[in-house]
C-alpha cells in the first residue's frame, strides 16, 4: 500500500445477471487516486463508466475485487489508512457519502430536492450533520451560491424555476458545502449548451484547485477530460483499455480504441 | 345496556393480546412505530380506528372512559366512540378529566394535568412524520434506524425562508427521548409541551397505516426548532368568553355576518369546571375591527422577524 492514496480500486468489477448469466458491466479495474487529483473516465456509452462510478461511490457493491478509501477518523486530521468499503456499515457509508464525498448526478434533478428552495438544498447536508442555527445556515447558503456564481436573490426559489446550468451549479454547491475531499461526477456538463458548459468547467476547475478536491469525472467528452483531469482512464466494453496522464493519452494514444476515440473528435 | 353478541370491547381476545404485545414493544422503544395487525372496525378509516383498537385492547371492567374530539366531549366522533364502548363493554364513562382512567383523544390533550393513574390514547391519521418529505417507506425506515433527521429541519428551514416563521401549527414534529422522530398526531403545537415528562402513559394508534407507538410516563419529548427560531406555542390576545381563562387553547368561532368572533376554551370539560368554580368571562364576542388590529400587529411582528 502506498502512502497518501485516497481511493484505490483493486480488480473491482460488477456483473449484472442477464438471463441467468452474469454480464460484466465493468471488470478488473485498478487504479489509485491521490488527494487533489482529478481522474477522468472516458469511453462510449455502455462501456461501464457509470457502473464503475457507482462502484467507487459504494452505491453498488463489488462482485469482484474491492474498493478502498482512506477514511478520516473522528480525531482531527488523523487517518485510519485505507478501508475496504465492503467492510463498512451502511451507517458509516451514508455518513461518508454525506460528509467526505460528493456525488454530482448527470441530471441535476436526481441530485436535488426539487420541492424545497435552493437555500434549503445547500443547507441540507449541514442540517443532517446537526447544524441548528437558521442564521448560519442562511449565511452558508448565500456564500456558496456566490461561489458557484448563482444569483443570491434566488435563494428562496425552487430549483425547478432554475435553468439547467443553474441547477447543475446548485447541485455542485450542495455537494461541496461540507468540504468533501472526493467528488464523483457523472457527466456534469452533458445536456448544457457549449457556452454554459465552458463557464461551468471553468468554475469546476477553480473550485477543484482552491479546495484541493480529488475527483472522479465520468465523461464522454474528451475536451472535458483534457481541461479538468490530470489522469484518465479509457474504457471499452467494461474493461480499462488504457490509462495514463491525460495529455499523454490524448496526444499519443496507444490502444486502437483510444486512437479511434481521439480521431473522432470534431473540430470546427 | 351491553350488546351480548360481541366479545368484551368488540375485538376477540387473541387480537387484543396481539395489540397489547405490540404496545409493550412500543413502550419499550419510545417513539418507535411498531407495525400491528390492524383490524376492520365498525368505523370508517379516519374516525379513530387505531385509537379505538388500542382502547379496546387495554380497557378493563374497572376503567372509567373519557373520549375527546377536538377538546370537546359532545361532538360526533366523541359521542360515537363513547357509545361504542358503553355498548360493547358496559364500563363507566365520564366527561370529567380527573375522574377518567382511560382517555381516548383526537386533536387535543386535556388542559388539566394528567396523573400516573391515567392512560391517554391518541388517534393518529399519519404516523410517519417524514412521509411528506420522503415518499419511499423503505428509506424512511432506514432514516429512523440511523437517526437521520436532517430532512425534517430542511422542512422547518423552508418554512422560515418562505414565511418568516415555522408555520406548522399542528402535528408539530417532536423528538422522543432524544432518539426517535415522532408525529404527535394532529394536536395543536400548543399541546406539545404537555407531552414532555408527562406522568401518564401516552399511546398512539394509526388504524389505516397499521402502526402504533408510545411515549411512556416521564419521557422527554422535545419539539424540533432552530437555535435562533425557538419553538413557541400559540398565544391569544383574548380570554375565554365563557370562563375567562387565559392559559387554555381557545377555539375561534364566527358568530354573525359582521365577522364578530367568540373565543372559547376548546377543552369543554376544563371550561365547565372553571365556570362551576365561579370564573366568569365577558360573555361577549370580539368585534371584527379589534380582531383585525390584532392580526395586523402580528403581521408586522412576523415581517420584522424575517428581516
Amino acid at each position: 500500500m502506498k502512502p497518501g492514496v485516497l481511493l484505490s480500486a483493486r480488480q473491482a468489477g460488477k456483473a449484472f445477471m442477464q438471463n441467468g448469466k452474469p454480464r460484466w458491466a465493468c471488470r478488473d479495474v485498478n487504479f489509485d487516486l491521490y488527494p487533489g487529483e482529478v481522474l477522468a473516465v472516458v469511453g462510449e456509452s455502455g462501456s461501464g463508466k457509470t457502473s464503475l462510478l457507482r462502484l467507487l461511490a459504494a452505491r453498488l457493491a463489488c462482485d469482484e475485487g474491492s474498493v478502498h478509501y482512506e477514511v478520516r477518523s473522528e480525531q482531527a486530521n488523523e487517518t485510519d489508512g485505507l478501508t475496504d468499503l465492503a467492510q463498512m456499515s451502511e451507517a458509516q457509508l451514508r455518513r461518508l457519502a454525506r460528509t467526505d464525498w460528493g456525488f454530482v448526478e448527470q441530471h441535476a434533478r436526481d441530485g436535488l430536492r426539487m420541492n424545497v428552495s435552493g437555500g434549503a438544498n445547500v443547507g441540507e447536508r449541514l442540517m443532517a450533520l446537526g447544524a441548528r442555527n437558521y442564521g448560519h445556515l442562511r449565511q452558508e447558503a448565500l456564500s456558496w451560491m456566490q461561489r458557484v456564481e448563482l444569483d443570491t436573490a434566488r435563494i428562496d426559489d425552487l430549483p425547478g424555476t432554475y435553468s439547467g446550468g443553474m441547477q447543475q451549479r446548485l447541485q455542485i454547491a450542495r455537494n461541496l458545502v461540507t468540504q468533501p475531499r472526493l467528488v464523483f461526477m457523472d457527466e456534469p456538463t452533458t445536456g448544457l449548451d457549449v457556452s454554459v458548459q465552458a463557464r461551468l468547467l471553468d468554475m469546476l476547475r477553480e473550485l477543484v484547485d482552491e479546495l484541493q478536491l480529488a475527483a472522479v469525472v465520468v465523461t464522454h467528452d474528451l475536451a472535458v477530460a483534457r481541461l479538468l483531469a490530470q489522469r484518465m482512464l479509457v474504457m471499452k466494453d467494461g474493461c480499462v483499455v488504457e490509462q495514463g496522464l491525460t495529455d499523454r493519452v490524448l496526444d499519443d494514444p496507444q490502444h486502437a480504441y483510444t486512437q479511434l476515440l481521439v480521431s473522432s473528435v470534431l473540430t470546427p | 345496556m351491553i350488546e351480548q353478541h360481541y366479545n368484551f370491547a368488540f375485538l376477540d381476545e387473541r387480537t387484543k393480546k396481539r395489540i397489547r404485545r405490540a404496545l409493550l414493544k412500543a413502550v419499550a422503544v419510545p417513539g418507535y412505530q411498531v407495525p400491528f395487525g390492524s383490524r376492520e372496525m365498525p368505523f370508517a378509516y379516519g374516525w379513530g380506528t387505531g385509537g379505538v383498537q388500542i382502547t379496546a385492547s387495554i380497557i378493563g371492567q374497572s376503567d372509567v372512559l373519557k373520549v375527546i374530539d377536538q377538546g370537546a366531549d359532545d361532538t360526533t366522533n366523541a359521542v360515537n366512540i363513547r357509545r361504542f364502548f358503553e355498548r360493547t363493554t358496559g364500563v363507566a364513562s365520564t366527561e370529567k378529566t380527573r375522574e377518567a382512567t382511560l382517555i381516548q383523544t383526537r386533536h387535543r390533550i386535556p388542559e388539566v394535568a394528567l396523573t400516573e393513574a391515567q392512560i391517554l390514547v391518541y388517534q393518529v391519521p399519519m404516523p410517519e412524520p417524514l412521509a411528506r418529505l420522503e415518499p419511499r417507506r423503505r428509506e424512511t425506515i432506514k432514516m429512523h434506524a440511523l437517526s437521520e433527521y436532517g430532512l425534517m429541519h430542511v422542512r422547518l428551514y423552508e418554512d422560515i425562508a418562505q414565511l418568516g416563521a415555522i408555520s406548522r401549527a399542528y402535528d408539530y414534529p417532536v423528538l422522543v427521548n432524544e432518539r426517535y422522530l415522532m408525529s404527535p398526531s394532529p394536536i395543536p403545537k400548543f399541546d406539545n409541551p404537555k407531552m414532555h415528562m408527562n406522568p401518564a402513559l401516552q399511546l398512539f394508534g394509526a388504524g389505516r397505516e397499521k402502526r402504533l407507538y408510545a411515549v411512556p410516563p416521564y419521557t422527554p419529548v422535545r419539539s424540533l426548532d432552530f437555535e435562533d427560531h425557538p419553538f413557541e406555542v400559540q398565544k391569544w390576545e383574548h380570554a375565554c368568553a365563557l370562563c375567562g381563562a387565559t392559559e387554555s387553547y381557545l377555539d375561534e368561532m364566527i358568530v354573525d355576518d359582521q365577522g364578530s368572533r367568540l373565543f372559547v376554551c376548546s377543552d369543554s370539560n376544563y371550561c365547565e369546571e372553571r365556570r362551576d368554580a365561579g370564573h366568569v368571562g365577558t360573555q361577549l364576542a370580539v368585534t371584527l375591527s379589534s380582531v383585525l388590529t390584532h392580526q395586523s400587529d402580528c403581521g408586522i411582528a412576523s415581517e420584522r422577524g424575517a428581516a
